[in-house]
């Protein structure tokens, strides 16, 4: 049996490889040498192609669909299963997935294969292939502390055996203390979110231009979204967090400030991040980086009086009432960007 | 009464840390009755003038019916197992970062025995006329009155919180689920608790972008719940994909958008604020009702 035809696979972390020509399939040895040096200079959806699998090209006679993932309303693993494998699951028609949850008290149990092979019409062997797949993608599931397992397609050869065509695992990042041997991915983060991460910030970069910071994510978002209603768009989502130190407020311009936002905006509610403490980072980070952007600070909560007397001693406006202040920074746009054209 | 009253007895794993050294002093001050602490190694200490013991067994003289957990992310299902094959009913999980499997395990465990797991990684509960609570919210905020506020986050709990004592009402209990995808409590459970609870005549209901809670609490509000709801939902500006500080806070897969969440809430005949401040004057409006 000679190895070709053969398919030419590009090992990316992105979903949709197929479609973006990630896959190719060859049909002597020039033709796959010539395949696999184009596709290792590619960047397909941002992320650079370093690998290529090289397999005998499978002879599909059905693709099905296969994932464990949680389900957050039930607190527990699902499994879900559709004989409409190889497109996305959120384009399958809800009728034609079949799903049955797994116990999380004592864990998987074969049954559950017996009930979805029987939907996805598998009996025999391809029956007993599915139960043995089904009860180590569960282990993997647990042993990884997946959020997902996902094979799609599966694909049922014309040989009666079946393959994973193509794969997805994604381990929690929060367990990844105990799994040493898991690299972390950061291909889906943006420049300044991979420097965000390293100085430990939670940040997320936006598509607008009004920088954000603000502690605690419920009021970040809020903080977005009171923006977005005033018609300005956020460039970023910056929450600093419970902390109460002068250089973690102070470091977060530098951060900010590469995103190169119009104004500023810093919002905080002091408990125990106090006010007095922003404001000292905030005068210092101003003098220190020389920032040119208007900021408008709002400050509430503990020592919010202090705060606010060391901006203003320091020809920073500061505001109790956060509407106050997002009415402010909307004022400041306006003005700046009429300036500006 | 919800969960906890002014009498429950309360042990904090973890005393001897940073937060918990600092929270179980303001909760002290709050009110509430904290009996001892527990950290290894460091029996026969005290923190705050609180007796710290090695295990939570060596504690049971105290009859301790609540705790707080506030140790590292690898270590909180360890003591979450101490705490309820101990018999403690009430677990409140501070630390943010824990795994989601770990996560399952407790909460799955947790209802199996009876007990009631509050976070993780949520500002835990008050409970403003029994002058006691179990957490890190901030003591200033509070005033007694008849609002209770469910939320899936901390220092916007806050912020609204305190717009409703300086508008000149008042809260009867104020609980955080956490903001992690996996948490002990649902809206759905508290509610049902609210429900029959007198000292509370309304509902905030502070929700976020991620997962399906707010649009099967709107459901059971308006089948079943007999007092009147107001919300703020944060995260309308969020884009697809993307965590937005908490784990739990992310559409995947086009679920769990704000949205979907403002809808199914309007139409459970609930208001929903567009900035956190105006959730004051949404109650009025109910109470003048």
């Amino acid at each position: 049996m000679t190895f070709f035809p053969a398919a030419l696979k590009a090992q990316v972390l992105v979903g949709g490889r197929g479609k973006a020509g990630g896959i190719k399939f060859a049909n002597n040895k020039e033709e796959a040498v010539n395949y696999a040096r184009d596709l290792l200079s590619q960047t397909i959806k941002g992320s650079k192609v370093k690998y290529v699998l090289v397999e005998r090209k499978i002879n599909i006679e059905k693709e099905l669909y296969l994932s464990i993932t949680i389900d957050r309303g039930k607190r527990r693993p699902l499994v879900m299963a559709s004989t409409e494998g190889g497109v996305e699951i959120e384009s399958v028609e809800e009728s034609k997935i079949h799903m049955k949850w797994i116990d999380p008290v004592h864990g998987y149990s074969a049954y559950i294969a017996k009930i979805i092979s029987k939907k996805l019409n598998l009996s025999g062997d391809l029956g007993k292939q599915f139960s043995d797949l089904l009860s180590r993608m569960s282990k993997l599931f647990e042993e990884y502390d997946a959020e997902l397992v996902e094979i799609n397609p599966l694909v049922i050869t014309k040989e009666g055996k079946l393959v994973a065509a193509d794969s997805k695992v994604i381990v929690d990042t929060d367990s990844l203390f105990r799994h040493k041997d898991v690299p972390i991915n950061l291909d889906d983060l943006t420049e300044l979110e991979r420097i965000a991460k390293e100085s430990d910030y939670s940040f997320v970069e936006l598509d607008g231009d009004v920088g954000v910071i603000a502690n605690g994510a419920g009021l970040t978002m809020a903080t977005l979204d009171s923006l977005l209603l005033h018609g300005l768009r956020p460039r970023n989502f910056l929450d600093l967090g419970g902390t109460d130190s002068v250089d973690i407020v102070k470091n977060a311009f530098p951060l900010i400030l590469k995103a190169n936002p119009k104004i500023i905006f810093v919002n905080i509610f002091g408990g125990v991040t106090k006010c007095d403490t922003v404001a000292n980072g905030i005068v210092i980070a101003k003098k220190e980086f020389g920032i040119g952007q208007p900021i408008v600070v709002r400050l509430n909560g503990v020592h919010e009086e202090e705060g606010r007397q060391i901006l203003k001693e320091n020809g920073i406006d500061a505001y109790s009432n956060m509407p106050d202040a997002v009415k402010k920074v909307a004022e400041i746009y306006a003005m700046i960007t009429k300036g500006v054209n | 009464m919800v969960y906890i009253n002014k009498n429950t007895k309360v042990i904090v794993q973890g005393i001897t840390g940073h937060q918990g050294s600092f929270h179980s002093n303001e909760m002290i001050k709050f009110g509430t009755k904290v009996v001892a602490g527990v950290s290894p190694g460091k029996a026969g200490t005290t923190v705050n003038g609180v007796p710290v013991f090695d295990s939570v067994e060596e504690t049971l003289n105290f009859e301790p019916e609540a705790t707080m957990i506030s140790v590292p992310a690898p270590y909180v299902k360890d003591a979450f197992y101490e705490a309820l094959d101990h018999g403690i009913k009430v677990i409140y999980i501070l630390t943010e970062h824990v795994p989601v499997h770990d996560s399952m395990a407790m909460v799955n465990e947790a209802r199996l025995k009876n007990a009631i797991v509050i976070g993780p990684n949520g500002p835990g509960i008050t409970v403003v006329h029994e002058k006691t609570k179990i957490g890190i919210m901030p003591n200033h905020i509070f005033r007694k009155g008849n609002v209770a506020v469910i939320s899936r986050s901390g220092t916007l709990t806050y912020e609204i919180v305190k717009s409703i004592t300086d508008y000149g009402m008042g809260e009867s209990t104020v609980i955080g689920l956490g903001g992690d995808a996996i948490v002990g409590l649902s809206f759905i459970d508290v509610l049902k608790e609210l429900k029959k609870e007198r000292q509370t005549r309304a509902v905030v209901l502070i929700g976020e972008i991620g997962g399906t809670a707010e649009e099967d609490a709107a459901e059971y509000i308006r089948t079943e719940f007999n007092k009147p709801v107001v919300a703020y939902i944060a995260g309308r500006s969020a884009p697809p994909g993307k965590r937005m500080g908490h784990a739990g806070a992310i559409i995947t897969r086009g679920k769990g958008t704000a949205e979907s969440k403002i809808k199914a809430l309007n139409s459970a005949g609930v208001d929903v604020a567009d900035y956190p401040q105006d959730i004051p004057l949404l109650l009025e409006k109910k109470f003048k009702k």
